[in-house]
């Protein structure tokens, strides 16, 4: 468990709607981390506010992955930063609608994010809008699905004698 | 270079020679070195493409994925058991390190409380793969500038690790060692006569190979100043472990959010100054004393503990129930399909969970809906992250450098494809 520190998680969204107001859409603390949601529009400001403001100081990005959720069509990337100072941790979570799936990247923020946004757009095929070198980094080239997407299957897609049902997920 | 050897062919003059070095001067002609996928320089499947001055790199671009698994995708179609040996598979030089956080993950979300000795008992096992993955990482070190001695010495000790996860759990290299809330199994007392007995003998063996290399003049010339980082851009990276510490920063996932009850063991945090290959080489060499150290205690806390014979928690909901139970008891056979077979459902959540890994902040993002397996899993692979600094770190540094500051780094193939 880390230890919450409710001061901190008080301060960081009360700065954050004051400045962002409507973009901030909810906070709730998920066991033992505060979780922000973010509208799509605002995700950079946000981030950016995070990292440079003196009183967040948010100066470590620890990871950032991907998300799909089916039943919105939506997909979602998830930042977890990390402020070292003051040994904070929180999570920012964006979604965007996967008809349209651009996103600003953060590159310009933290490098780490580099290979990890390739590595979201390889999986769920999130355009990271000013990305340097945005392409596909464990699969190979010629692939042309996302296969972290629900809708991918696990196994061969031509097999049609196994019934997904029997092995875990469908 | 091309031209340069095209005119010895044709006959070698000195004046069109001098000539021709004039020139190359202004229009400097670069060749592309491919280093990799598989290359005995490189410990692992790693692929380089270097555009080389002479010795110098001028540019490096890398291609990984050569040994990717899909381990994310197919975490969310497993039970939560079946997930631990994918971990194993992550950083394969310290397997146990990543099974005790995969647990803790799972039993964070589950909210199960975790005894004190099972703790210690995570605390030891965790430490001695610290020690065996150093002791490769370091040893490998030596072997890339040109010291096999050292390798050979301490390659007996981590065999030795190797026997003490045997008598533990059974297997070597993918351990699939603890189950969620604990261990399969209590230590055996040959297991502790091999703690104790690798406790004893290691510091000397230690010491042997640091006066080997520490101070050996060889040593120093090849690896100080050799890749250095600095630590601004070492944390813009997303650097963790033993080398954020070598660039002087004293980050350490155990001190900061302790976990498995290390808030009580007392150790140091050995940081380095300039980030370059001696002090990521002499960060791990602390880390190890600092680990022996650790288990010590451990030992000594342990030995206060009066119930020998707890090893799991009292939570029979993911425990799988002993052996003997099993074969005679109708209902422990049940409750042990049900585990095995991942019908035991997980409570929906969300948890965010790192340890202190050989190579740094180790993480696990986990999402559970409730169902059987997990709705997203994604692992916080510190090698991927910080391996994608490698074209700064050995821009303008020569191949020979670039190959032992890649060694020094440890990245681990498996855990840098997942």
């Amino acid at each position: 468990m880390f230890k919450i520190n409710t001061n901190r998680d008080q301060l960081v969204v009360n700065k954050l709607r004051q400045h962002f107001g409507e973009a901030i859409e909810n906070d709730e603390i998920m066991t033992d981390m505060l979780c922000i949601t973010v509208s799509k529009q605002n995700i950079y400001d946000v981030l950016l506010f995070l990292h440079e403001n003196d009183e967040m100081q948010f100066n470590f990005l620890t990871t950032l992955c991907g998300m799909h959720y089916p039943e919105k069509e939506e997909l979602g990337v998830v930042y977890h930063l990390h402020n070292f100072i003051e040994n904070h941790r929180i999570r920012i979570k964006t979604s965007t609608k996967i008809s349209n799936p651009v996103l600003p990247t953060i590159t310009t923020i933290w490098p780490a994010a580099n290979w990890l946004e390739r590595e979201t757009y390889d999986f769920y095929g999130i355009q990271f809008q000013g990305h340097p070198n945005l392409k596909r980094i464990l699969n190979m080239d010629e692939m042309t699905d996302f296969p972290l997407r629900k809708d991918f299957p696990l196994e061969d897609q031509t097999r049609e004698d196994k019934d997904n049902t029997m092995f875990g997920r469908k | 270079m091309y031209k340069d050897r095209q005119l010895i062919k044709e006959g070698f003059k000195s004046e069109i020679w001098e000539k021709d070095l004039v020139q190359s001067e202004e229009h400097k002609e670069y060749n592309t070195l491919n280093v990799g996928p598989t290359h005995p320089a490189t410990h692992g499947v790693f692929q380089n493409i270097m555009l080389m001055d002479g010795e110098f790199i001028v540019e490096t671009e890398q291609t990984i994925g050569y040994i990717h698994r899909a381990f994310e995708k197919i975490a969310e179609h497993r039970p939560f058991y079946q997930i631990t040996p994918l971990t194993d598979r992550l950083n394969y030089c310290s397997a146990p390190l990543n099974n005790m956080g995969w647990h803790m993950t799972v039993e964070k979300l589950l909210g199960i409380e975790i005894p004190k000795r099972v703790d210690y008992l995570r605390v030891v096992v965790m430490e001695l793969s610290r020690i065996a993955d150093h002791l490769i990482c370091n040893s490998v070190i030596g072997v890339d500038s040109g010291a096999l001695t050292g390798f050979t010495y301490l390659f007996q000790d981590r065999e030795f690790i190797y026997e003490i996860y045997e008598e533990i759990c059974g297997s070597r290299l993918t351990t699939n060692m603890g189950r969620i809330g604990g261990f399969e199994r209590n230590f055996s007392p040959k297991a502790w006569d091999k703690i104790r007995h690798l406790l004893k003998s290691l510091p000397a063996k230690l010491k042997e190979f640091e006066r080997l290399l520490v101070r050996n003049r060889i040593f120093m010339d090849r690896t100080i100043n050799v890749v250095p980082f600095s630590a601004e851009r070492a944390l813009a990276y997303g650097f963790t472990g033993p080398n954020l510490r070598a660039c002087g920063v004293d980050y350490d996932v155990r001190v900061m959010n302790p976990y498995s009850s290390y808030e009580e063991f007392d150790f140091t945090i050995p940081i380095g100054q300039n980030g370059d290959t001696y002090d990521r080489f002499m960060v791990r060499q602390e880390e190890i004393w600092q680990s022996l150290h650790i288990i010590q205690q451990a030992l000594d806390k342990l030995d206060v503990i009066e119930d020998k014979e707890c090893y799991f928690a009292k939570d029979p909901r993911y425990i799988l129930p002993p052996k003997e139970k099993v074969y005679n008891n109708m209902e422990a056979l049940i409750w042990h399909f049900k585990i095995v077979m991942g019908e035991t459902d997980i409570p929906a959540g969300e948890v965010y969970h790192c340890i202190e890994a050989a190579n740094g902040e180790l993480g696990f993002y986990l999402i559970s809906d409730g169902g059987r397996t997990p709705s997203r899993l994604h692992f916080r692979r510190p090698c991927f992250i910080y391996y994608q600094s490698y074209p700064e770190m050995v821009k303008g540094c020569m191949l020979s450098d670039a190959i032992i500051g890649m060694s020094s780094m440890n990245v681990i193939a498996g855990e840098l494809d997942a």
